[in-house]
């Protein structure tokens, strides 16, 4: 015999294990334990198995791996005595999922024992089969448990019918097989039987239509009779909780009604006398009479409209939320969001009380009443909600500071009434948690801020303010630098003064301290950097004054251990000190932003050009992020002067590539002049510049100009390809080309830019009425995160309203959406919704993206719900 | 539906898993760590639902351990406590008064308790009688076995001398 399988006791191992100190001691025992019970299991020692299994179990729940055993559990199950069975079928459960092939050996034995004499064997083989079973042992087993639903007895049906449940939903097409057994499950007097029947039926009616309109039309009459004499039943100390019989039958019979009810008016009228019943006279001082009612409530929300019993509902919810318990809060604030699209009136006027909630200390609470306030809110109610959620969120805690920051500038974008409003909320919210405002937010800022031409001189004071009080918020301090940038001269000058703001007096020297800071302080981060700098030679031209100063400042970064701040920091001298004569022209105010562009192109109605206009050395990823970078673009082909390529080659290619490269983005008259161009670089650059003043639509001459600037560097790359060079010109302008470009440049910059390998658009899903594109792009250097993006199209000549989109995917993918553009789709193609999503695949490049989604609307006031799989995905997502 | 169901110690120690859903090896310890993260830390006057990954956990506090079962959003929180008391109280009944002690050393006995309450992580019986009586009759079936057992090997102990 095997030295160590003489084995201790499974007592003997469990307080062995727990009288280790350490995990390190923990883990000698157990590995001792596991080396015997494997050469326990090598020498097919039959005494023992038993409690090898056992012992197993303990290891599992430590966390250990006990794959080895897996086959001893087979054996145990197909030995013939009832405890071997009883042990081995536990293991199976906890040792094995239904993944694992092993699983199909055990098949076999589990048809013998659902076919046994002894019905604990019996039971025990459903409970097995009910908790682990793969789709293909459903398939083999269902005529099995199907016999077992009308089996003598009463325990071995309830367990059948349980697994049938999970039979269903493994095999959705095995479903019609089991209505009739257990629409006849409903009339047992056993509630054992009947409460598992109650649920079967529920889950068929759930996969399958059929079964859906078999029990509205036969058996609704029993299920309220069943659920009447329940209500009324007297005491019953064998399923009494406190006071009220059976609280769990009363909830699974609440559940069934509510299917049945939603949609059929006529189904819905047959239940609202017991429905009624059932809320007023339920007791409610207990937790069970608390659940019963909570599931009524759902139940009388879901089915077709009472009015009476739904004002019933919202004043049972009220007093949920004036309760005391925790408990009953959070689910009446639960059921709130599903009543707010019934009645929203109702709602609202438990408005203060939810706000209430926000502020509570119970982290499940906050989250669920933040989610309710952010759909009570409207245009009318708007700005003291964002007052109140502002102020709460000087004192909130830190975790929920994100969340909370993110419904705040949702909903301050959503229903802001005027331009001055946002600007004053969002830089509140900036000073307050500007650290956890995401960076599409402060670009939007920037944006409306851009367009709000009056209101420049009092945005840049209010900046300035904001950032001498909470100078540590990272993008508070990048609005300022950006915004002093530009208008700093508004600053200083007092320009445009509101009637509602203070005097203050700014010097000069006051505004370039400011970014002095910004730039030097420890924690900001490059991009805060890189605007500072941008800033700054911004300010050497609007305060000349102070230019020497600034070029300090300049200067004191060309140490940089950064490339981009240092090659930047050098170029920006260089123009401070050697280029006078068109400085002023290079730092010229920002076109103003076209927001209707910006919101298109958030929206992703032209991805491929909001990928490109990332600039080449900042690592955002948006398109506003233009005003920054779009000047580090151009300032950084001024370095063609530097470089060591003779300057009038330079122009020479420059002019070149202008001549073809331009020509298919626009026809301006700044082309021909620049043909002509004298032959140094820094005219022709000024050429450039002049290209760039006379802006129609800033956003595609931004583009434009950028281009234009990146092309001195594919002409010293094309020297050596000139092929290359035509196929470019080839290209229309656009993301293509651009691409290119930036490509032929990132072994000079540190930082590698995001724009990631493209993948083509599919048709996700298409119906009569509607249709889904998704737009993909990855992000480089993350391959496991695909963005999507969604756009969905109405076909119909119908207008949807409340359009949702919900989308789920398997376990080895993570999603996140992000809010739809909007809930409204315009009939007949007549635009569309987009919708952001974000899928991690874990198991990238193992297997591909799978997604199943859901699309509720209403069109012509009726709900509709269509429902599509997703497996066209392109392959290597 | 319920998902899973996890027993965790005051110290995270787990006593008790039951997997209604596929989850593999390694997520299961990752679950168990993320839970007992979250669930062990919250205080004590706090509701009893942690919401988690598009699910929802339903914890109560028994003494030293927590019984915690995941369920979907839209399923009935207050109904999932009432179920964790009715667990609760059988296994008093079955141990007389349950302490965290019994579960561990007759961790098997507190799985088979569970077997006979859900099934498929559903409810399967609302009478404690009832499971108290299958459970007691399985446990004779066991015991009729091992003396069976015994006496047939002392026979043939006594027959070999």
């Amino acid at each position: 015999m095997n030295p160590f399988s003489s084995g201790t006791r499974l007592r003997d191992m469990i307080r062995a294990i727990r009288a280790c100190k350490t995990a390190a001691e923990e883990r000698a025992v157990v590995r001792k334990e596991c080396a015997a019970i494997r050469s326990s299991i090598n020498e097919n020692d039959h005494d023992y198995r038993h409690r090898n299994i056992a012992k197993l179990m303990f290891i599992h729940m430590l966390g250990y791996p006990t794959h080895f055993g897996q086959m001893e559990c087979l054996k145990l199950i197909a030995s013939a005595e009832f405890p071997e069975k009883r042990i081995g079928y536990l293991g199976l459960m906890l040792l094995l999922d239904e993944r694992q092939e092993v699983l199909m050996l055990v098949t076999n034995s589990l048809k013998q024992d659902l076919n046994h004499a002894n019905q604990y064997i019996v039971g025990l083989a459903l409970c097995a089969l009910g908790n682990i079973c793969s789709a293909e042992m459903a398939r083999d087993l269902a005529p099995e448990v199907e016999r077992l639903l009308q089996f003598r007895d009463p325990n071995t049906r309830k367990k059948a019918a349980l697994c049938a449940i999970r039979i269903i939903k493994k095999v959705p097409d095995l479903a019609e097989n089991f209505i009739n057994p257990a629409a006849a499950l409903l009339k047992e007097k056993h509630h054992g039987v009947l409460i598992t029947g109650v649920q079967l039926c529920t889950d068929l009616c759930k996969v399958s239509a059929e079964a859906l309109e078999y029990c509205r039309k036969k058996c609704t009459g029993g299920l309220v009779r069943t659920l009447k004499d329940v209500a009324n039943s007297p005491y019953a100390p064998e399923y009494d909780i406190a006071g009220i019989t059976d609280p769990f039958l009363h909830i699974r019979l609440l559940r069934l009604l509510h299917v049945l009810g939603q949609g059929d008016a006529d189904v819905s009228d047959l239940m609202n006398d017991i429905l009624a019943q059932v809320a007023t006279k339920t007791e409610t001082n207990k937790n069970a009479g608390n659940a019963i009612l909570y599931e009524c409530v759902e139940t009388i929300m879901s089915i077709e409209d009472n009015g009476g019993l739904r004002v019933l509902a919202i004043n049972i919810l009220g007093r949920f939320l004036s309760n005391r318990d925790n408990n009953i809060r959070y689910v009446a604030l639960n059921m709130l969001m599903k009543a707010i699209t019934v009645d929203t009136q109702a709602v609202q006027r438990h408005r203060a009380t939810i706000v209430e909630c926000v502020k509570d200390s119970d982290a499940s609470i906050r989250k669920r009443a933040l989610e309710l306030v952010y759909l009570l809110v409207n245009e009318s109610n708007v700005k003291p909600l964002t007052k109140e959620l502002i102020e709460y969120l000087e004192r909130s805690d830190q975790e929920f500071k994100g969340d909370l920051t993110a419904k705040i500038c949702s909903i301050i974008a959503k229903f802001s009434p005027e331009k001055i409003w946002y600007i004053d909320q969002m830089l509140k919210v900036l000073s307050e948690a500007g650290n956890f405002v995401k960076d599409e937010v402060w670009h939007a800022l920037i944006v409306v801020i851009s367009n709000a031409s009056d209101l420049h001189g009092y945005t840049v004071r209010a900046l300035y303010r904001a950032f001498q009080t909470s100078a540590e918020q990272e993008t508070l301090v990048r609005v300022a630098v950006w915004c002093i940038g530009e208008y700093g001269d508004l600053l200083v000058k007092n320009v445009g003064v509101l009637d509602i703001e203070d005097p203050i007096t700014v010097t000069e020297s006051d505004a370039v301290d400011v970014v002095e800071v910004a730039i030097k302080h420890h924690t900001s981060d490059l991009t805060t950097k890189a605007m500072s700098l941008i800033a700054l030679l911004k300010l050497s031209s609007r305060f000349p004054s102070s230019s020497e100063r600034i070029q300090d400042i300049i200067i004191q970064n060309r140490g940089s251990l950064v490339l981009e701040l240092q090659q930047r920091s050098i170029e920006f001298n260089s123009v401070i000190e050697k280029h006078h004569n068109i400085r002023s022209a290079l730092v010229e105010r920002m076109p103003v932003l076209d927001e209707a562009t910006f919101i298109g192109r958030r929206a992703g109605s032209t991805p491929a050009t909001v990928s490109t206009s990332n600039g080449p050395s900042l690592n955002l990823p948006n398109g506003v992020t233009k005003p920054p970078a779009a000047p580090l673009v151009d300032l950084l082909d001024l370095s063609s002067d530097d470089a060591p390529a003779p300057s009038s080659s330079g122009a020479d290619f420059l002019q070149d590539l202008l001549g073809v490269d331009l020509s298919p983005a626009s026809k301006q008259p700044g082309i021909s002049g620049t043909n002509q161009a004298p032959r140094t670089g820094t005219d022709v650059l000024l050429d450039l510049l002049s290209i760039e003043t006379p802006p129609a639509s800033p956003i595609t001459d931004i583009l434009s100009s950028s281009q234009v600037y990146k092309s001195p560097h594919a002409s010293l790359e094309g020297l050596s390809s000139p092929s290359a060079l035509s196929t470019r010109a080839a290209t229309p302008a656009g993301a293509a080309p651009m691409m290119d470009l930036l490509d032929g440049f990132v072994p000079n910059s540190p930082i590698s830019e995001d724009n990631g390998p493209v993948y083509p658009s599919i048709v996700a899903f298409e119906s009569s009425s509607l249709r889904i594109m998704f737009n993909f792009s990855k992000a480089r250097g993350n391959p496991q995160t695909t963005s999507i993006q969604a756009t969905f199209t109405n076909l119909s000549p119908n207008v949807y309203t409340d359009f949702i989109f919900q989308a789920a995917v398997p376990k080895f993918l993570q999603l996140h959406l992000d809010p739809a553009s909007s809930n409204t789709l315009p009939a007949g193609g007549n635009g569309s919704i987009t919708q952001n999503l974000r899928v991690i695949n874990s198991q990238h490049g193992k297997k591909s993206l799978v997604m199943r989604m859901r699309i509720a609307y209403k069109s012509n006031d009726e709900d509709i719900l269509e429902e599509g799989q997703v497996s066209n995905f392109p392959r290597g997502l | 539906m319920i998902h899973f169901v996890l027993l965790i110690s005051r110290q995270g120690k787990v006593r008790l898993t039951k997997w209604y859903s596929p989850y593999s090896q390694k997520e299961r310890t990752k679950v168990i760590r993320e839970l007992s993260g979250v669930i062990l830390t919250r205080g004590p006057k706090l509701c009893n639902f942690v919401e988690w990954k598009g699910y929802k956990v339903v914890y109560k506090r028994y003494a030293s351990l927590y019984f915690c079962m995941c369920i979907d959003q839209e399923d009935n929180e207050l109904e999932i406590l009432e179920i964790i008391h009715h667990y609760v109280e059988i296994l008093d009944r079955y141990f007389g008064s349950v302490c965290e002690l019994d579960l561990i050393f007759n961790f098997h006995k507190a799985y088979y308790i569970l077997d006979e309450l859900l099934i498929a992580g559903e409810l399967q019986e609302p009478s404690k009688k009832t499971v108290a009586r299958l459970i007691s009759a399985q446990d004779s079936l066991v015991e009729t076995a091992k003396e069976q057992r015994s006496t047939i090997s002392n026979i043939i102990a006594q027959a070999t001398k």
